[in-house]
């Protein structure tokens, strides 16, 4: 099976999406230095989610206001998490089934099930979210949020992130 | 379409990434280094509500790929069915209202209708 990248998309987005490209010349390539049976993994979402009680939902009310705007900062997200202690914030898709059940966005239950069960070495201690829409030119997420989301990798020991964009 | 810069920013510090998407050919076009495509709506890169089989498979899919991938490009797709009809799914990941992009996108190209449909000015 081939999965076709543009199956959900409306019709009319189509074209604007298949003309799209970047502007790498090179390809990135870390190589994992252990088995996966011994490797802490961390976890990224680009849905919205952040902490109910405990942290500032991504702004909204301004990507309303400028509709060409996203916004680019991170919500570091503990590994006990679970969908009574997030929220949702994401103009861009139906946020209900993430609200019912975290791990179709932000998979912390499967990995750690994953950890127990020997497949991988360990659920990381954070985990990561970004909300998806963005401006253009992603500038604020190379020069910042990136960098940022990498550093806090190194410092929890992260191995391996699974990015998985909403 | 925007996190594969992410993971191209955050496997260029040294952290080796795995991408699950729906969109693996945009992870490709960016030369991540492992994408893992599934064949599931927006919002549910894991699978469907509750389905930890899925969310299983997923996980296990994206882990071996990062094990067994020996250079930059590797892609492996999920064979996984969603469990409903596609014009059913197509409207459940949909937002309530259209985003704000959209929805300027809409009234331009309705503008753009109504301007098209009145007669020229004698």
């Amino acid at each position: 099976m081939v999965v076709d990248s543009f199956r959900y998309l409306p019709r009319s987005f189509v074209p604007l999406y298949e003309q799209r490209t970047y502007d790498f010349d090179a390809p990135v390539w870390t190589p994992l230095d252990r088995p996966v049976r011994e490797a802490t993994f961390g976890l990224l979402t680009s849905a919205g989610v952040y902490l109910r009680d405990r942290q500032e939902p991504f702004d909204l009310e301004r990507e309303r206001a400028e509709p060409t705007w996203g916004d680019p900062s991170l919500r570091v997200i503990p590994a006990d998490a679970t969908e009574s202690d997030v929220d949702v914030a994401h103009l861009h898709i139906n946020t209900k089934p993430i609200r019912r059940d975290l791990d179709v966005a932000l998979p912390l239950r499967t990995f750690r099930r994953l950890a127990e069960d020997g497949v991988i070495g360990a659920l990381a201690s954070e985990h990561y979210s970004v909300m998806g829409f963005q401006e253009p030119g992603l500038e604020v997420w190379v020069n910042e949020t990136g960098p940022e989301i990498a550093a806090r990798c190194h410092n929890a020991d992260i191995d391996v992130l699974v990015l998985a964009p909403a | 379409m925007n996190v594969p810069v992410l993971a191209r920013v955050i496997e260029a510090a040294g952290i080796p990434t795995v991408t699950v998407t729906m969109m693996p050919l945009f992870a490709e076009r960016a030369l991540l280094s492992r994408t893992v495509g599934v064949p599931f709506p927006f919002g549910q890169a894991f699978g469907p509500v509750g389905d930890d089989g899925a969310h299983r498979t997923v996980a296990e899919t994206a882990v071996a790929l990062v094990e067994t991938a020996t250079g930059p490009g590797a892609r492996v797709d999920v064979e996984l069915e969603w469990p409903v009809d596609l014009k059913t799914a197509y409207r459940a990941w949909q937002p309530p209202e259209p985003s704000p992009i959209v929805k300027t996108m809409l009234d331009a190209l309705r503008a753009a209708r109504r301007e098209e449909a009145q007669p020229p000015d004698s």
